[in-house]
């Protein structure tokens, strides 16, 4: 069914809105009155859910709620990320208002017995808050600072149904542009918003757009860039596979003001369930009109076609990425000329981030000063971060910019792993750096991040404890950017790949003071001399570890030993008196390197050590020691 | 590979596939994705068959397909288990993960085992941190894969029934 005009959208709004009017409020959207039937059951299919199992969950519930004669009064649904990984596969029950977590397939039965036929919440699939040991139903401390507006969706509709999108104001900003705004003023509230690039480098989001609409053009191109490489990083995929029309409603956006009449999505393959969400919303807006020609009856056409990524980090950088689609090696090339002048095929093209895009519906709805009130001086509204690492609440969370370090790791990620220490974060992934202790209560934004030797990337955020090496660290992440530098700049591709060989030497003990000089200087070099941001952010691992961990670089180096026990080639197991003689550790030794007889201390025969660990591990009284 | 002599001749599927898209150089990584369904790897010979059908040199089809890790140039095994080297993976043991299983396989990451049943690779964040460390295997998610058993397990999902373990060793924290 084609919608022909406004009036037809609103018309099929205001039918769809049944569809959600038992769902909980959570869109600052909108507004709903919640009653009636039926009962919603909103089964998480974010990647981490899916990959426990999820479909199987919600396929059996639907066979269980029609055995026992409940299929017209309960209905399953499969939702985009609700944000708490940790707890997955987490499901939602409308309009109860009840979250059961670390549900699997042997529960099914039991939620379909006990909740909805016995009418009682199914005690022990609920959350027990650990700080207060009581079992919550809903309204997790996990979400207390959280600000959804790019996630705003995610979890809440079901994303292989556009009418649930067009129920939940979907299409509606994009009409607004078309018919109520002109395309300089739709810039002009971008860029008054002040929202910037959330793929890294947070270039303003309105001046991109402007820069693109400029000058004669027979052709210009929308690109949303879906190719989120950063190890450890999903916030992208999570709105791509929980709320795909958002961007596909701020492409057309885009297109309208900047005069675009077709835009790409470069996604990763590796995403196969975005990949297939996508699909289905595209070929959905395709059916309702929303894509192709005179869109709701105006003179503006636009569509959108998938262009896939083949694992190349370096894609994500935007003059690779339109090399990449023109179906090239994705080698970066000079700018300028700026992809917003030269770009696809020598046209105007705008990149724009999947993020950034889910932003735009909102703050073309709810107005710049909105947008503008959210967040720090410089950097406004909210941003997504991928927590994860040694922190106990795994998962995805969007807080307002200039929240702290500390709120986001221990209010929402609820502390560390094992209550062990905090040690250091690291944001940007393999361009950022280590925020250490110290700096755990700088507000984030662009800027105050750079200030600390990091960035904000695209949103990775990686928890470290005190059992974590910095050295290894840096060397895991120059271990990254040796694979996945283009080749095309001499010092990333030969000085990335020297930076690793001296972070081997250390790590194995072999290093040197002069090598850490060396390793100062070598990454100022590359930094300045490489053509790309992969090459020009590449040193910042190791500049970071170097400033606020060089303790442990020196420990490595003069005292031949790691500080966190990681580094093999450095660790020395020990056992010392507090060993009963249970011989427990002489049965698990692989190398049969500890002696000693029952009831007496035990020796390790360090020569013959493997340096494996399991002495350590299954020992019950801590009596080995690494040192 | 595909050997079944009831399906259409591979390259006779490829170059269908080729005539069904209005743009042929433009959607060259779209033809190598789909090349690589079709016979599984991308071997000189398929990449010449799309130079001589695209009209391009052959070196730029080497170019692409040897820039990109998603391609290979060497046949796979019947599974391919990739471990995680994500960050978060990465500091929640990934490393020791990886060892495990090349240890259980008995290959190094890269390669081949001999029955060929399984190819092992590494790739960098599938986005289910919340179950770090994981490893896919035919892109099914294994995660929280702590344990000598767990893995063993996992990839015991794949062995053909009543095959032997090569795993040896008794069920420890890896």
């Amino acid at each position: 069914m084609k919608l022909k005009d406004t009036g037809e959208l609103n018309e099929l709004k205001r039918q769809s809105l049944v569809l959600l009017k038992n769902r909980r409020i959570s869109s600052p959207l909108t507004t709903l009155e919640a009653l009636g039937k039926p009962r919603h059951i909103m089964v998480c299919g974010g990647t981490g859910c899916h990959a426990s199992d999820s479909p199987e969950i919600a396929a059996l519930l639907k066979e269980e709620l029609n055995q026992r004669g409940l299929s017209d009064q309960v209905e399953v649904l499969q939702t985009g990320c609700f944000g708490f990984c940790e707890k997955g596969p987490i499901l939602e029950i409308h309009p109860d208002n009840i979250m059961y977590v670390q549900v699997s397939t042997t529960d099914v039965a039991d939620i379909v017995e006990e909740h909805f036929i016995q009418g009682k919440q199914v005690e022990r699939l609920l959350y027990v808050d650990p700080s207060s040991e009581q079992r919550l139903s809903s309204d997790f401390p996990f979400y207390h600072s959280q600000l959804r507006i790019a996630l705003r969706n995610c979890s809440y509709i079901a994303p292989e149904d556009i009418r649930e999108y067009i129920a939940a104001d979907g299409y509606q900003a994009l009409a607004k542009v078309l018919f109520n705004m002109s395309p300089a003023s739709v810039i002009e509230e971008i860029k008054k918003s002040g929202l910037r690039g959330r793929g890294g480098g947070g270039f303003p989001t309105g001046v991109k757009w402007e820069l693109t609409s400029q000058g004669e053009a027979a052709q210009r191109y929308i690109i949303c860039n879906a190719d989120e490489g950063d190890p450890g990083a999903f916030m992208d995929r999570s709105i791509l596979e929980g709320d795909p029309h958002s961007v596909l409603e701020a492409m057309l956006i885009a297109g309208s003001a900047i005069g675009a009449t077709h835009g790409f999505i470069y996604i990763r393959a590796e995403y196969p369930l975005a990949i297939h969400r996508l699909e289905i919303a595209i070929n959905q807006a395709r059916e309702y009109g929303l894509l192709g020609e005179k869109i709701l009856g105006s003179d503006f056409s636009f569509d959108v076609d998938i262009k896939y990524g083949a694992g190349a980090f370096v894609c994500g950088e935007e003059t690779a990425l339109i090399h990449s689609i023109e179906g090239a090696r994705g080698e970066p090339s000079v700018k300028p000329p700026f992809p917003a002048q030269e770009g696809l095929w020598g046209k105007p093209t705008c990149v724009n981030n999947v993020e950034t895009f889910a932003n735009i519906p909102p703050i073309i709805l709810r107005g710049s000063d909105w947008f503008a009130g959210i967040g720090t001086e410089k950097s406004k509204g909210t941003k997504v971060f991928a927590l994860a690492g040694k922190v106990n609440n795994v998962g995805l969370v969007e807080v307002p910019m200039g929240t702290t370090l500390r709120q986001i790791i221990f209010d929402i990620g609820g502390g560390i792993k094992n209550h062990k220490s905090f040690k250091a974060a690291q944001t940007g992934g393999p361009s950022g750096g280590c925020i250490p202790t110290k700096y755990l209560d700088t507000p984030i934004d662009y800027e105050s991040l750079i200030s600390i030797g990091s960035m904000m990337g695209s949103g990775g955020l990686i928890v470290m404890d005190d059992s974590d090496c910095m050295v290894n660290i840096a060397k895991f992440f120059l271990e990254f950017t040796v694979d996945e530098s283009c080749g095309r700049c001499t010092a990333c591709r030969v000085g990335t790949k020297r930076l690793h060989e001296i972070l081997t030497k250390i790590t194995e003990g072999k290093g040197t003071l002069d090598d850490l000089d060396s390793l100062e200087q070598l990454s100022k070099i590359i930094k300045d001399t490489s053509l790309c941001g992969l090459g020009q952010s590449a040193p910042n691992p190791i500049l970071s570890t170097i400033e606020y961990f060089r303790d442990e670089y020196l420990a490595h180096i003069v005292d031949k030993s790691c500080p966190a026990g990681v580094c093999k080639s450095l660790v020395k197991y020990k056992i010392t008196d507090k060993c009963k003689g249970c011989t427990l550790c002489t049965k698990h030794c692989p190398a049969n390197c500890i002696s000693g007889s029952v009831k007496e201390p035990h020796i390790i025969d360090e020569e013959r050590c493997l340096k494996c660990g399991v002495c350590m591990e299954k020992c019950r009284f801590g009596a080995i020691v690494h040192h | 590979m595909c050997n079944n002599p009831l399906l259409k001749d591979p390259y006779q599927q490829l170059d269908d596939y080729i005539d069904s898209i209005p743009y042929k150089k433009e959607n060259l990584i779209l033809i190598l994705h789909r090349a690589q369904e079709i016979f599984g790897y991308l071997p000189d010979k398929v990449q010449w068959h799309i130079a001589q059908k695209l009209d391009l040199p052959s070196a730029k089809i080497y170019g692409v397909v040897s820039f990109y890790s998603f391609f290979t140039m060497k046949p796979r095994g019947k599974h391919v288990a990739n471990v995680c080297m994500g960050t978060a993976c990465f500091v929640r043991g990934s490393e020791k993960l990886q060892k495990e299983v090349e240890s259980q396989l008995g290959i190094k990451t890269g390669q081949t085992t001999e029955d060929q049943l399984f190819s092992l690779d590494s790739v960098r964040c599938i986005g289910a941190c919340g179950l770090a460390p994981v490893m896919t295997v035919d892109g099914k998610v294994h995660g929280r894969l702590e344990t000598t058993a767990d893995i063993k397990q996992a990839l015991a999902k794949y062995r053909p029934e009543g095959t032997p373990e090569e795993a040896k060793g008794s069920n420890s924290n890896i």
